[in-house]
């Protein structure tokens, strides 16, 4: 496409595109570091992430400030208006999944010196490079303002929600189990809980990403399949 | 710095050239009327206006060369103002770039600027030779001929001043041309019009040569437009050469009406402007 | 593959998004030709105008906005040497046919131009001058009607003491509002506006969009502008043009936030023109 026939619009899109890309590569860290804290029991990192969610949520704030300046001074119109409006959303969706990150980092640290049965673990680690892989795979089409890319990642929260029910199921199994063990199964299950979160909200930026490249929302039903609301473990006889 | 100080050099020169010029022509303008009116007055005399033009030392007026002047005057005008009005309207109307309209444009510049007696002798041809004799209608003609070239020009030229957008107007809403030119062009462009008239008027008021071959003159009182008339500036052109004393003031005095009524009239025509405003 | 914008499908399914379902189409131009001389100034125009809504002409200057504008209400007929060839329906007859008085035409199809153009005479006398044109009213019912179309344009409160001092004697947003309740007061059908705001201050450019909102409640208008910003705020309905071609029209709200034709995008985000 043209170049605007005021350069300095171009220049005030381009920069806010930048920087909702920065703060896309800022969140991708704190959730990697999140949950690497998590698994390996961390703390020092984990402290990291809860305060490098700051300059996240900062960063949320200029954009938004910038997007109003924007919409203000250029009446923007049709594709310009577009890219500000999911400039604004996106900043939105990525402010949350930092906020869902720190909240996984402070669990860290009240889980010191509890006993961590690997198998569980494993099972949140599985979950968690699976949203980390949607993660970056909607922030690069959102580089590359690439629809198919965008459709993509909306199409495979479906599989995220199947492995965080099942990772519910046997936490609870494995809480009626032991006693003992409740205390570290509710805060796997509520990181557990955050890491899914994190993947709706990047199924939420693909959804921004296509509204963005055709101009039309997205109104089919998300693939929904998270039936941990219905899910019960009968109590053994 | 020296380039400014030359520069200023000129600046002051060329303004004071040309108020030396200004000067000058102002000069000339208050001597004439000076002259005027110091020849004038003293032989501005209720006579004037009371008696008729009379034999020298008979005390005369020139009271038919007055009535001659305002009659033929006055039919001249109506004759010729609206066939100028509406020569003019129809150049900068439906003329403005036609054959026809570029004609009439050119044969009108050319009928400006003749020579008035060549007016008077083509109406000597054309109404005094057929019908044997000098006579009020012809010289009231040859006035008309001499006012509708300046109608027809400020005319068109007023009219060609009045913006397009308020035409178009007028046409939106349902207006035939008719209604346009007469309610609305018209209307704009009044006040040009008026001294267009009023001007030409002045330029008649003055006129000698025409008169000469066609109302010839009349020495007696006579407001037959079928016989010859008087005029003032004939009677001027009678009495100014002459060798009697009371025969010359009169011409003097005659010179100072003419000059009276035209300036009335430039200073009306500017009211009117004015006013219409 | 075809590169040629289907208009014909986009504005009746536009109209019936947009709008109320009884927006009927009250003209409707069809293979329409303009020549200025030699010039081929409107190309293949097929358009068509809703009933009781507004409809934008945007483009680029000497798109022929302004062209088809003045072609609706017969103007080109002023000046030799335009031509127009096609046809344009309007109530079932012809506009370009040559059978058709225009002073009929120019009474049910109104225009305001870009410049201000009071008659000079009282502001009575600048709305009885197009009202006598039509129609005969007595005293009382003159009266009455200069007072309903003052209303109209909401400069009644404004002029009601001064209806018969002179009309060139108002500012400029004034005058153009007058000119509004000169074109009303005829009650014509169509109202064109061309330009209308673009020799006003902001405030006079205000009234007058709020005018619009209020009239398109009784008459259809069309106008052209060239403001875009103008035309999203007062438009149901806008089309572009560009090089005497119509290349895309619809609602404004798909116009102005998703248009389909890559020109369309260009212009309206500043791209070109």
């Amino acid at each position: 496409m043209t170049e605007h026939i005021v350069s300095s619009f171009d220049a005030d899109l381009k920069e806010l595109s930048r920087r909702v890309v920065e703060m896309g590569g800022q969140a991708e860290r704190l959730v990697a570091d999140s949950v690497a804290a998590l698994v390996r029991r961390d703390t020092e990192l984990a402290q990291r992430v809860i305060v490098l969610d700051g300059p996240v949520d900062l960063l949320q704030r200029e954009i938004e400030e910038k997007a109003i300046l924007t919409i203000a001074r250029r009446q923007p119109l049709a594709g310009d208006l577009r890219e500000i409006v999911a400039a604004m959303r996106i900043a939105n969706d990525l402010e949350r999944i930092g906020d869902l990150a720190k909240n996984t980092a402070k669990r860290v640290l009240a889980l010191t010196g509890e006993f961590h049965p690997q198998k569980l673990v494993r099972g949140v680690e599985h979950m968690s490079s699976m949203v980390q892989e949607q993660l970056k795979e909607v922030l690069d089409s959102y580089a590359g303002r690439d629809d198919n890319r965008a459709l993509e990642v909306w199409k495979r929260d479906g599989e995220i929600d199947v492995l965080y029910t099942s990772l519910f199921r046997e936490l609870l199994t494995y809480m009626m189990e032991d006693p003992r063990n409740i205390s570290l199964c509710t805060h796997l299950l509520f990181c557990a809980k955050n890491i899914e979160r994190i993947g709706d909200h990047a199924t939420n930026i693909a959804e921004t990403i296509h509204y963005l490249a055709t101009g039309q929302l997205l109104t089919d039903e998300r693939p929904k399949q998270d039936t941990s609301s219905l899910t019960t473990v009968p109590f053994p006889a | 710095m020296a380039s400014l100080a030359r520069r200023r050099a000129t600046d002051y020169t060329v303004k004071a050239v040309s108020t030396g010029f200004a000067v000058l022509s102002l000069v000339f303008l208050a001597w004439i009327l000076w002259t005027l009116l110091a020849r004038g007055l003293p032989a501005l005399g209720p006579q004037v206006f009371t008696r008729v033009m009379g034999p020298p030392g008979a005390g005369g007026g020139l009271l038919n060369a007055i009535a001659g002047s305002l009659i033929q005057i006055v039919v001249a005008l109506v004759i010729g103002t609206p066939i100028g009005l509406m020569c003019g309207t129809f150049l900068a109307e439906n003329g403005r770039n036609t054959q026809v309209g570029n004609a009439v444009r050119f044969v009108n510049d050319v009928l400006l600027s003749a020579p008035s007696i060549l007016i008077g002798l083509f109406v000597y041809q054309l109404l005094v030779v057929p019908f044997g004799g000098f006579s009020g209608w012809a010289g009231a003609i040859a006035l008309a001929i001499i006012i509708i070239p300046v109608v027809v020009r400020t005319t068109e030229d007023m009219l060609n001043l009045v913006p397009i957008g308020l035409r178009e107007a007028a046409f939106a809403l349902g207006a035939p041309q008719w209604k346009v030119v007469t309610f609305v062009t018209w209307r704009a462009a009044r006040a040009g019009i008026v001294t267009g008239i009023l001007l030409a008027l002045a330029r008649a008021a003055g006129e000698t040569a025409p008169l000469l071959f066609t109302s010839l003159g009349n020495n007696g009182w006579s407001v037959d437009l079928n016989a010859p008339m008087a005029s003032l500036p004939i009677a001027i052109y009678q009495y100014a050469a002459s060798p009697f004393e009371d025969w010359v003031a009169l011409a003097w005095a005659g010179a100072l009406i003419i000059t009276v009524g035209v300036l009335t009239l430039n200073i009306l025509s500017r009211l009117v402007l004015a006013k219409m405003k | 593959m075809n590169f040629a914008p289907d208009t014909s499908i986009d504005i009746a399914s536009a109209v019936n998004r947009a709008t109320a379902p009884s927006a009927q189409p009250k003209l409707k131009v069809e293979g329409l030709n303009f020549y200025y001389g030699e010039n081929h100034a409107l190309k293949n125009i097929n358009f068509e105008i809703p009933e009781k809504r507004v409809t934008a002409m945007i483009g680029p200057s000497g798109c022929g906005k302004s062209t088809l504008l003045r072609i609706f209400n017969r103007m080109y007929q002023l000046y030799p040497g335009q031509r127009a060839e096609g046809k344009i329906l309007f109530d079932g007859a012809d506009l370009l046919s040559k059978t058709l008085d225009s002073t009929v035409v120019r009474s049910r199809i109104g225009m305001v131009f870009q410049k201000p153009t009071p008659f000079p005479m009282s502001i009575y006398d600048n709305i009885a001058f197009g009202v006598k044109l039509h129609e005969s009213l007595g005293k009382a019912a003159m009266d009455e009607r200069v007072e309903w179309c003052l209303r109209k344009a909401a400069i009644w409160e404004e002029t009601k003491d001064r209806l018969h001092t002179s009309a060139l004697g108002m500012s400029g947003g004034q005058q153009q509002r007058l000119c509004i309740a000169r074109t009303i007061a005829v009650r014509p059908e169509v109202i064109l506006l061309d330009e209308p705001t673009s020799a006003l201050d902001p405030i006079s450019t205000s009234k007058i969009e709020d005018l619009i909102d209020e009239l398109k409640q009784e008459f259809t208008i069309v106008i052209v502008t060239h403001n875009m910003q103008q035309a999203a705020r007062c438009a149901d309905i806008t089309s572009f043009f560009y090089l005497g071609e119509l290349i895309e029209v619809g609602t404004s709200s798909e116009i102005f936030t998703n248009p389909r034709e890559a020109r369309t995008r260009d212009y309206i985000t500043g791209r070109f023109g």
